[in-house]
């Protein structure tokens, strides 16, 4: 028996309508638990491979209008059961499909296991081998990456943080097992409960959060850039105060840029704004710039803002080469005072649609600047990366894992079910979590056994 | 090389080298499956010498043991004639850890298996120094010992302990030797060097042994053995052991200990860097505890008999490599000890041990066919541990000689598994012990089922007599029938019931419920519901510890079965040791490295290697279909 996986197979944001794909022996019976055809008739075996009109439903809400295909083994992709869901374009329909096939019983598909299935099955000729190979490196070295960028910062954190909580109390629970005639405290049932009630807490906290998007970065990176006081803090303000944004700073953050998110229309920016750069020989602030720089390269969209009433300095030339050659859109500020300068001066290296002239103090621009950020995304030149939406759907579905087994942990514990036994879902908490972080090695137990307690005879 | 004129000294099917815990199971078994073994060893009182403490058991080694009585080996039926005091452990915290554990009869331990050895039919003894073994392109020719004598041989299974290249630290002081004041392994050692094996070195201690009669026990805690005896071996259960249990006694350090520990630890070769030897976090010295948890003022110390004929005791907690004189002065300030006199000096030792994972999960060598290692030369550590080994390298060696397949357990069906797989897949840089958080299906490998789980194997290799097989099938039936009338019996929701339930601490049912349904709940015991069930027969005590933990634990045990069926599916994709992993494109460079170096014998092993990612696990399950596919359209 072999699991049932789910994925997005459709790039994400850009196009018309997404697809939901779901392979394995069970997709089909996850696949009506979630959706209603508009007719309410069963769905039978004269349904194979038809196109079935409905809503895709979480309990009693509508989450999407959907068409669904349910495909029988074995003449599909995978050979195994198959369902494809269609549902509307953008991120939110195919995140919430998916999410919800996840709750239902799926696994999120691995990289590249479709084809991998499809292979293994026998539905690919030998000829394709090479290939298969290739796309599940690729996307495997590609969700790493992402995976990677994802990480730094206070989600890590906090799930490095919780996982240490667990790790004492699996530590203290072997170390009671295994050296039971050592002079030990013996772990008590109190002690655990206090400790798993904490961890409830916190990743029920990182979950409640999540949906806001606040530790989750699905957004595209958008960096704010200028030379002090030419009005990025206005811009930013106005920005939020017109999208009436979720205005969170990242907590224990060390670095000097400040991160908001923002929403135009359904498209989410994550904005850092910058400790602004400039060639500088303080040492200080040179971390802070090549902070600034380092986040310049991993940006999908630079706004840079410049003073147009007063004259470019070697600053402003030094921004300009930094970003010529990137996604970028130019707002030259504070039009309501006196000009120093042509914008012709920036026609040299950027579109005219990349221009626009602002004031912040007026309101002047903003929605020019917006119109014109839709008309990037919508267009294709800027994108929400796949890869990231779905790092971010593994993850909380791993905080959902974690917090259904923290949960029955706290159950056995209340009914005083032996350590041995509510230690498995003790683990299974901490391996959850440690997918996130990409760390799950057993020997971590030993060391904090042997390095906490002191044991041996 | 070594002039010495040899001779023929006899023709065996398996020659084993060292005859421990490790030697002793190999050859034992090795003669069980039918094959002319010979045993040797540099000294026939060192036959399954408890060189260290003297215990058989505990947490993980007590399931070790309980898995080897189960395939046929003999650790268990030994010690259940040598005990003199026996414990099961962690009794509170669920039936997978609970642990027997009991204290040896030293000589008696020795007396008990020499004697078994003796008589068993295809088994020679003999004292003798092995010095090399003799190999001619890849394939095993025989053993040469120290006096000339050439033993030709179809396998060969070396089980040198602490002897192998063996060197004793008691301070400044430092010589060759083996365990115990035994002639060490030199030769043996040069001979394997020469051959190109890579040795390294591992380190390990034992305390001092003091005089009975030199201790005040009047300050010390008393610890006796349990009322109710439970034996390891599956054929002793229902047994009744009538003596009287020998008590052990707890006592602590002072910081007087301490402090003298503390002014000489510049004498103590493990912290002046003599000793290169890596050694084991779980078992410290006394010098290592005293400086890694400086924050304790006392530590534990167990007073524990060596045996009923002697009055040496052994002092648990305090091994030491310091010099002769500060042991007695720093064991003079431990509580009860004041005026303690010594009659083994405590001491750290030296010896040789190679990298396991040049092992198959067989315990054979994966370019040298016929050759197999077990025990303390794997990286392990521990008595049972060593005869775990033992045990399974025999098994091998003698498939190998009959021409049958590998004997291999995996991860799920027993600690051995776990032992072997953990020593050949990933190494160890310590002396390797089992614990039982080592095993991921812990729930499921319980003690108490060993049998259950590996007796039909061991039967169908030939190991396992038809007593002990027809014994496990008996009780195999009598819990399965068992379970099934359970959930026949069906108790009404009456006030008399209700009444009787709340007198045993649990609430009244509502509706008509299963006796099987009631021993679910947390409270309820088998034994509990007997008042419910009139038409119950008694069954033995190990059946309805059997039955109740099946019943209370169905749901974790049900969700580690599914665990076990994923993982199983791996371990089933075999790969051979011939695979060239340099063909696999799109394999990272370490796995490529580490691959071709440790070899997996499945999908499943190789998944565990550190370094192979997911990602080339796929990699290479692609270019397996890929292959197979091939060889179809080959045919």
């Amino acid at each position: 028996m072999s699991e049932t996986i789910a994925a997005i197979s459709t790039a994400v944001g850009e196009a018309g309508i997404g697809i939901v794909r779901m392979s394995g022996r069970e997709s089909l019976d996850i696949a009506k638990r979630i959706f209603v055809r508009t007719n309410h008739n069963e769905i039978d075996e004269k349904d194979n491979k038809r196109l079935l009109y409905g809503h895709i439903m979480d309990g009693d809400t509508i989450v999407d209008e959907v068409l669904v295909a349910f495909m029988n083994e074995p003449y599909t992709y995978t050979r195994e059961n198959m369902v494809e869901i269609y549902c509307h374009g953008g991120i939110i329909p195919v995140k919430k499909t998916l999410e919800l096939l996840l709750r239902k019983g799926a696994r999120l598909a691995d990289p590249g296991e479709f084809t991998k299935r499809a292979f293994l099955n026998g539905r690919l000729d030998l000829s394709q081998a090479e290939a298969v190979i290739d796309i599940i490196k690729s996307k495997t070295e590609k969700s790493y990456d992402v995976s990677l960028n994802q990480l730094e910062g206070s989600l890590s954190r906090e799930v490095e943080e919780i996982r240490r909580v667990l790790l004492g109390m699996i530590a203290h629970i072997e170390v009671s097992i295994d050296f039971p005639e050592d002079d030990i405290e013996e772990v008590t049932y109190d002690e655990l409960i206090r400790d798993g009630k904490q961890v409830r807490e916190r990743i029920e906290k990182l979950l409640a959060t999540s949906g806001r998007g606040k530790i989750l970065r699905d957004g595209l990176n958008t960096v704010i850039l200028g030379k002090p006081n030419v009005g990025k803090s206005s811009l930013l303000n106005a920005v939020l105060r017109e999208n009436r944004a979720i205005v969170t700073d990242v907590p224990g953050t060390t670095r000097d840029i400040i991160e908001e998110y923002v929403n135009i229309d359904g498209i989410p920016l994550r904005i850092m704004d910058t400790a602004g750069i400039r060639q500088t020989e303080d040492l200080v602030e040179k971390i802070g710039v090549d902070r600034a720089k380092e986040t310049l390269e991993k940006a999908d969209l630079i706004i840079a803002i410049f003073d147009i009433s007063r004259s470019l300095s070697e600053e402003d030339h030094h921004i300009i080469d930094l970003i010529k050659e990137k996604k970028t859109i130019v707002l030259l500020n504070k039009t309501d005072l006196p000009r120093e300068y042509d914008e012709a001066l920036f026609r040299e290296y950027f579109d005219a649609n990349q221009i626009i002239s602002t004031s912040m103090v007026k309101g002047v621009g903003i929605d020019e600047l917006e119109n014109a950020i839709r008309a990037m995304f919508y267009g294709g030149d800027i994108q929400l990366d796949s890869e990231m939406i779905i790092t971010n759907i593994r993850h909380k579905n791993q905080l959902e894992k974690a917090m259904e087994n923290i949960g029955s942990v706290l159950g056995d514990l209340s009914q005083q079910i032996p350590l041995d036994c509510l230690e498995v879902d003790l683990r299974s908490c901490w391996e959850n979590l440690g997918e996130i972080t990409g760390e799950s090695i057993t020997e971590d137990i030993l060391d904090k056994i042997f390095s906490e307690f002191c044991i041996g005879k | 090389m070594i002039e010495t004129k040899t001779y023929l000294g006899g023709k065996y099917d398996v020659v084993v080298v060292g005859a421990g815990h490790a030697g002793v199971e190999a050859a034992l078994a090795a003669s069980r499956m039918g094959l002319q073994t010979l045993i040797l060893t540099i000294s026939l009182d060192g036959i399954v010498a408890l060189s260290c403490n003297p215990n058989i058991g505990g947490t993980g080694k007590g399931h070790l043991v309980r898995e080897i009585d189960a395939l046929g080996g003999e650790m268990a039926l030994n010690i259940d004639k040598s005990f003199i005091q026996s414990r099961m452990l962690n009794l509170s915290k669920g039936p997978a850890v609970h642990s027997l554990r009991v204290q040896a009869d030293k000589k008696m331990y020795h007396t008990e298996m020499k004697k078994m050895i003796e008589d068993e039919p295809n088994l020679t003894l003999r004292q003798g120094e092995a010095i090399d073994i003799l190999f001619e392109d890849e394939a095993i020719k025989g053993v040469v010992t120290r006096t000339g004598a050439v033993y030709e041989t179809k396998a060969v299974v070396i089980a040198t302990g602490t002897y192998l290249g063996g060197r004793v630290y008691i301070g400044e002081v430092n010589y060759q030797s083996g365990p115990d004041g035994m002639f060490p392994s030199l030769l043996l050692s040069d001979s394997l060097k020469e051959k190109g094996f890579q040795l390294r070195r591992m380190k390990t201690g034992t305390p001092a042994r003091v005089h009975r009669d030199s201790i005040d026990y009047s300050v010390m805690e008393i610890q006796p053995g349990d009322d109710e005896v439970i034996p390891f071996s599956f054929l002793n259960m229902g047994k009744k052991f009538d003596f009287e249990q020998v008590p052990c006694y707890l006592t602590y350090t002072t910081e007087a200990t301490h402090e003298i520990i503390r002014q000489n630890l510049d004498r103590s070769p493990m912290f002046s860097g003599y000793i290169e030897g890596v050694g084991p976090r779980y078992c410290p010295s006394i010098e290592d505890k005293v400086v890694r948890f400086g924050d304790r003022d006392k530590h534990q110390v167990f007073i524990e008999p060596e045996g009923l004929s002697t009055k040496e005791m052994y002092v648990q907690g305090v091994s030491s490599s310091l010099p002769e004189e500060v042991q007695i002065d720093m064991y003079k300030k431990i509580i009860g000890l004041e005026n303690v006199q010594f009659m083994r000096t405590a001491y750290a030792i030296e010896y040789d041990s190679i990298n396991p994972t040049m092992l198959k999960r067989t315990l054979e060598h994966k370019s040298i066919s016929n050759l197999f290692f077990a025990g303390q030369i794997n990286g392990s550590s521990g008595y049972e541990e060593a005869a775990a080994q033992g045990l399974i390298a025999g098994i091998n060696a003698a498939q190998n000689v009959k021409g049958r397949g590998p004997f291999v357990l995996d991860r799920s069906e027993a600690y051995i598994g776990v032992l072997i797989d953990d020593l050949v897949t990933k190494g160890t840089d310590e002396p390797y012990r089992m614990m039982t958080s080592r095993a991921e299906y812990r729930l499921t490998l319980r003690q108490d089922n060993a049998d259950l789980r590996l007796t039909k194997k061991g039967h169908d290799l030939g190991l396992v007599t038809q007593e002990r097989y027809e014994k496990t099938i008996e009780k195999e039936k009598l819990i399965d029938c068992e379970l099934k009338r359970l959930k026949k019996v069906i108790i009404n929701p009456n006030a008399e019931n209700n009444r009787i339930l709340e007198g045993i601490g649990s609430t009244p049912i509502k509706n008509a419920t299963s006796l099987y349904d009631l021993i679910r709940r947390p409270e309820i015991s088998y034994d509990d519901t007997a008042v419910f069930d009139p038409d119950r027969y008694t069954l033995l005590k190990e059946i309805r510890l059997q039955v109740e933990t099946q019943i209370k634990y169905e749901g974790y045990i049900k969700k580690q079965m599914q665990q076990i069926e994923q993982f199983k599916k791996l371990e089933n994709k075999k790969l051979s040791v011939e695979f060239d992993y340099s063909r696999v494109r799109g394999l990272s460079n370490e796995a490529l490295q580490k691959l071709s170096a440790i070899k997996p014998d499945s999908v499943g092993q190789a998944s565990r290697i550190s370094g192979v990612s997911p990602a080339d696990i796929n990699v290479l399950l692609i270019y397996l279909e890929q292959r197979r596919r091939n060889g179809e359209m080959d045919e």
